[in-house]
């Protein structure tokens, strides 16, 4: 499973050897170029992952952590799995790199539980790793150890949080955590621990390679580098494309061939839906982030039942934990119901956008902020077609 | 706060609260903050809520509670902190940064309104059909915030059907709101965990192992969880209605016992402040509501420490004079039932250490089934016998099959604080006003030491008063009898106390260090059980291990709320009751002397005391069949 279009990141010919390099530096001096890099993680919230490197780095500990989340669970997101496939190596490399950089010695890659085919494989790419002396003991005769260990996940979305994803892999019910502390200070048994996502571990390596002057050449001012978007829904070529950041909507989804367009979901059932009128609008940090998903709808589509898709799904996949969350997205499917059965005021739709806007800044984690993204985007702008025609 | 006994109770994930952004030289200093404009100084690391409340700022929680850890679940408490994009639990927010709070702004007290209309929501039941009616900490906020119409909906047909399998604790979990407080009572100061959030989603729900009920997982009928509960979600097994029956049937002797803690909480179900010991109203009371006879625990408390006193000096004489290698010590006491429950599912192999000395309740209940019916020419058939207890286990424990050495059931039912406060109330009594009565003979009068069984060390204080007066002749040597050692709220403690010019009878223990632990809380017990385990308490003689924290005054059938500060203020009482009584010593009690005369004629731990007054134990285990 390629990239569609022309890769500009993520080409073989791109990642040399950044870990050789990596390890060539100073620990400080890799946490300056990530930083002055601009990179920032890629699963969607958009921390730059340079500070939280350099808090890890910071915090007092004799054992530290770097995980790799790759529990990619966002409806219509599948580019981690182009690079745990095609780049699983860089994905590798890219931890040992953060480890040696926050002074960790072991990590662990979550690996979601629906990709369990993919283990055999990253097993023998791990022992590759440990055979050519780029894992394990003395890394490439740099005196630096690490390891990796993949664990699996069960299932449960809301793990892809980072900090419910640490109370996984401690063994327990996946919740997120209160924060502060965040984990870069008090995350996985309660030592420092980064969690990257894996498109943001898997450039590093080649971030290192190629310079920080090449990367911050790539994107915009606030956005540097490229985003890999995995694109779906009613398109001709679905699959995954890579382009720098500042690119349009419109432009994306017209290189997956789509025609027709009513509406774009970026960010998956948690992200946003744009509107056919706003499609000028770009995937940045400045515009429209996204985790990296677009799932293109045409005009044949009926919005409420998409969104009646994306309620049943976060009633289901809320961890059940703060009272927002929970009962908050069964609230806004029972309006979609009603709206459906032709039973929901005007007043009372009023009244779930409101509630979604309480459940955007009251909720505990990104999830339950999240959720109600889709429901206030889509009555916005189709609010008046679903009520006529309902 | 809160206890520092519990301070490493904290998850992991909590315990670096204050060394956030990597300044531990902040510790211990103060920092500037602003809350609704008005500027503060509070020390670096507390939550917004403590600072807040420390400055008398009221913030409305539901999932916190001073004794547990931190949840930040039921997102009541936001604060705006400037700056911030969402809104933040202050109970979970430690300051250390110099930020401007804002606890009513627009945003708080829209969010904080649609919260409490989601709980609502989902919230089956009316206030006036609930046990927690005008104690409901739901309610209270539904009033606060001006509720008066279901924005939501509201449920209308109950979806769990209710759990009463057990003969302490009834589960309703359609009143539920998902705070986790059960949860965490049960694993953090109980090590129990009975209960636990299981699906996701809106499908979440509190529940025990495999969706079993209640009576049959592990369970140990503390009742901490209904302490904790902020709701009716979870109550005690009542029986008022059973025992109105027996009080309106002319046939029946109904007598009652009462307990030193429920005498010292009962007025806080009244309005009357914590610490407020109504003892003797309460013997009043009862006698209007119709109850035949009217006795005090405390007696049988006495013989409790006579009989575990005696069954303690046995021990030891087996172990230092015999060299007897089958004897177990130290020696745990055994009055308390949830610690019994405890001992018997998770540390079986131990259950020898337990004293075979029953609990004063069941003590009583054979007696009064006994001595008293054949001294007062009752049959022992038509006697209803009631134990006010603080405690949900006591339900428990009367329903044993083991408790019946009278002939019959021992006690027929355990009838909590809450349940008699209850009672009082539906016979238009108001308690605080009434005049003082006393006790019924034949048991009128009881020693100051079984009054402080109620407060955690109590036990062990009473058994000193009377194990080093009986070994040396001389009364134990702290002033006033005031065993400070066994005394104050830490979870585990330990002491011990120097005996010396013994009496040639028990040459013995000349020179003998007793040294004896006291444990509250079965998540210390445990700490002391694993200790016991290491092999670390070989030269410990006498643990005292009360199953709930503070002891009985704590117990899960008080008056709701607890806090550590409650819980002190019950202890204070019952101090002060001990220091104004005339006995003080278990065995200078006339009545323990007396029917040791009449009626227990072998002594204590003898064949007649053995048969009413000791009892066996069931290794549980923790395997669930």
């Amino acid at each position: 499973m390629p990239i569609l279009n022309k890769a500009i990141v993520f080409k073989q010919e791109n990642c040399g050897d950044g870990l050789q390099k990596a390890l060539n530096m100073k620990p400080i001096d890799i946490l300056f170029a990530v930083r002055e890099s601009g990179l920032k993680g890629r699963g969607g919230a958009g921390f730059p992952a340079g500070s939280k490197w350099m808090l890890a780095s910071a915090a007092q500990s004799d054992k530290k952590y770097v995980i790799c989340n790759a529990d990619e669970g966002e409806p219509g997101t599948f580019k981690d799995r182009l690079l745990l496939t095609e780049f699983t190596e860089q994905v590798f490399n890219g931890m040992t790199i953060c480890g040696y950089a926050i002074g960790a010695h072991h990590g662990f890659v979550y690996l979601r539980g629906e990709y369990s085919y993919m283990i055999d494989e990253m097993q023998a790419t791990l022992q590759q790793l440990h055979n050519s002396g780029r894992l394990g003991k003395n890394i490439l005769g740099s005196g630096f150890d690490f390891d990796i260990e993949i664990r699996l996940g069960s299932g449960a979305y809301v793990c892809g949080e980072e900090s419910a994803l640490i109370e996984s892999l401690e063994g327990n019910r996946g919740e997120p955590r209160n924060r502060p502390p965040y984990p870069a200070n008090t995350g996985y048994m309660g030592f420092p621990t980064v969690v990257n996502n894996v498109e943001t571990l898997a450039t590093v390596p080649i971030l290192i390679n190629k310079g920080v002057d090449w990367f911050t050449s790539i994107g915009t001012e606030k956005s540097r580098g490229t985003k890999l978007i995995s694109v779906s829904g009613d398109v001709d070529r679905p699959g995954v494309y890579e382009i720098p950041y500042g690119t349009t909507i419109m432009e994306i989804i017209e290189m997956a061939g789509a025609r027709d367009v009513k509406a774009v979901q970026v960010g998956g059932a948690s992200g946003i839906c744009i509107p056919e009128a706003e499609l000028h609008r770009n995937i940045s940090f400045e515009d429209v982030p996204t985790g990296g998903s677009i799932i293109v709808f045409n005009n044949s589509r009926d919005m409420l039942k998409i969104l009646e898709n994306f309620m049943e799904f976060f009633t289901e996949e809320s961890c059940g934990q703060c009272t927002p969350c929970r009962i908050g997205n069964k609230k806004l499917l029972d309006g979609v119901f009603m709206i459906e059965r032709g039973e929901c005021s005007v007043q009372y739709l009023r009244e779930l956008i409101s509630l979604g806007e309480t459940m955007q800044v009251a909720s505990k984690c990104g999830l339950g902020q999240s959720s109600p993204n889709s429901f206030i985007t889509i009555m916005k702008h189709f609010g008046d077609e679903i009520l006529s025609k309902y | 706060m809160s206890d520092n006994a519990y301070k490493d109770r904290i998850p992991v994930s909590q315990q670096a609260l204050v060394i956030e952004n990597n300044e531990p030289e902040k510790i211990g200093g103060t920092i500037n903050i602003e809350i609704n404009g008005t500027p503060y100084k509070v020390p670096f690391g507390m939550t917004i809520l403590e600072s807040c409340k420390m400055h008398n700022i009221h913030i409305p929680t539901l999932c916190f509670h001073e004794d547990l850890c931190i949840a930040g679940v039921c997102r009541i408490c936001l604060v705006e902190v400037e700056g911030m994009r969402t809104l933040q639990a202050s109970c979970a927010y430690p300051i250390t940064q110099s930020i401007k709070i804002h606890t009513s702004s627009e945003k708080v007290r829209k969010a904080r309104r649609h919260i409490l209309d989601l709980m609502i929501s989902d919230h089956y039941g009316e206030c006036y059909s609930c046990n927690r009616n005008n104690n409901c900490e739901l309610q209270k906020l539904a009033k606060e915030y001006g509720v008066d119409f279901y924005r939501y909906g509201h449920v209308q047909e109950p979806f769990y059907e209710v759990d009463k399998s057990s003969y302490s604790v009834v589960r309703d979990m359609n009143k539920c709101i998902l705070c986790r407080r059960c949860v965490r009572t049960c694993i953090d100061l109980q090590e129990v965990g009975a209960l636990d959030a299981v699906n996701r989603g809106y499908d979440t729900k509190i529940t025990t192992f495999l969706d079993k009920p209640l009576a049959e997982v592990i369970c140990i009928n503390c009742g901490q969880c209904i302490n904790r509960c902020p709701t009716g979600a979870l109550r005690a097994n009542d029986p008022s209605d059973e025992i109105w029956e027996a009080i309106d049937n002319p046939q029946k002797h109904v007598v009652i016992q009462t307990a030193p803690s429920p005498r010292a909480a009962i007025g806080e179900e009244f309005g009357l402040p914590a610490g407020t010991s109504l003892t003797n109203e309460l013997n009043t009371a009862l006698k209007m509501i119709g109850f035949d006879k009217v006795f005090d625990t405390n007696f049988t408390a006495d013989l409790t420490i006579m009989e575990e006193g005696t069954e303690l000096l046995l021990r030891l004489k087996s172990a230092l004079v015999d060299k007897d290698p089958n004897v177990k010590l130290p020696q745990f006491t055994s009055c308390s039932p949830g610690w019994v429950k405890y001992i018997e599912h998770f540390y079986p192999e131990y259950l020898d250490h337990l004293s075979t000395a029953k609990s004063p309740q069941q003590m009583f209940g054979a007696v009064i089934k006994t001595f008293y019916a054949q001294e007062e020419n009752i049959d022992p058939a038509n006697i209803v016998s009631v134990a006010l207890m603080p405690c949900s286990a006591k339900k428990f424990e009367c329903n044993r099959p083991e408790m019946d050495s009278s002939g019959f059931k021992d006690v027929d039912y355990g009838l909590t604080t809450r349940e008699l406060a209850q009672m009082i109330k539906e016979a238009g009594i108001y308690l605080p006003e009434l005049s003082k009565s006393k006790f019924d003979e034949p048991f009128g009068e009881a020693s100051g030491a079984g009054l402080i069984f109620g407060a955690t060390g109590g036990v062990m204080e009473a058994a000193l008063r009377t194990a080093y007066e009986l070994v040396t002749g001389r009364p134990v040597p702290f002033e006033n009898l005031e065993v400070l050692p066994c005394r104050g709220m830490e979870g585990v403690r330990q002491a011990s106390v120097h005996l010396e010019n013994v009496k040639p009878e028990w040459s013995f223990l000349e020179g003998v260090d007793l040294n004896f632990m006291i444990a509250h809380g079965t998540a210390n017990a445990e700490k002391v059980m694993e200790a016991l385990r290491r092999g670390e308490l070989n030269d410990i003689h006498f643990i005292e291990v009360m199953a709930c924290p503070g002891g009985c005054i704590g117990g899960g059938g008080q008056p709701i709320p607890t806090s550590l500060e409650i819980r002190k203020k019950r202890a204070e009482a019952i101090y002060k009751e001990d220091e104004g009584l005339p006995i003080r010593k278990s065995h200078e009690n006339p009545h323990v002397q007396y029917i040791y005369e009449k009626f227990l004629t072998d002594g204590p731990c003898g064949h007649l005391s053995h048969k009413l007054l000791h009892t066996g134990y069931v290794k549980r285990g923790s395997y669930i069949a």
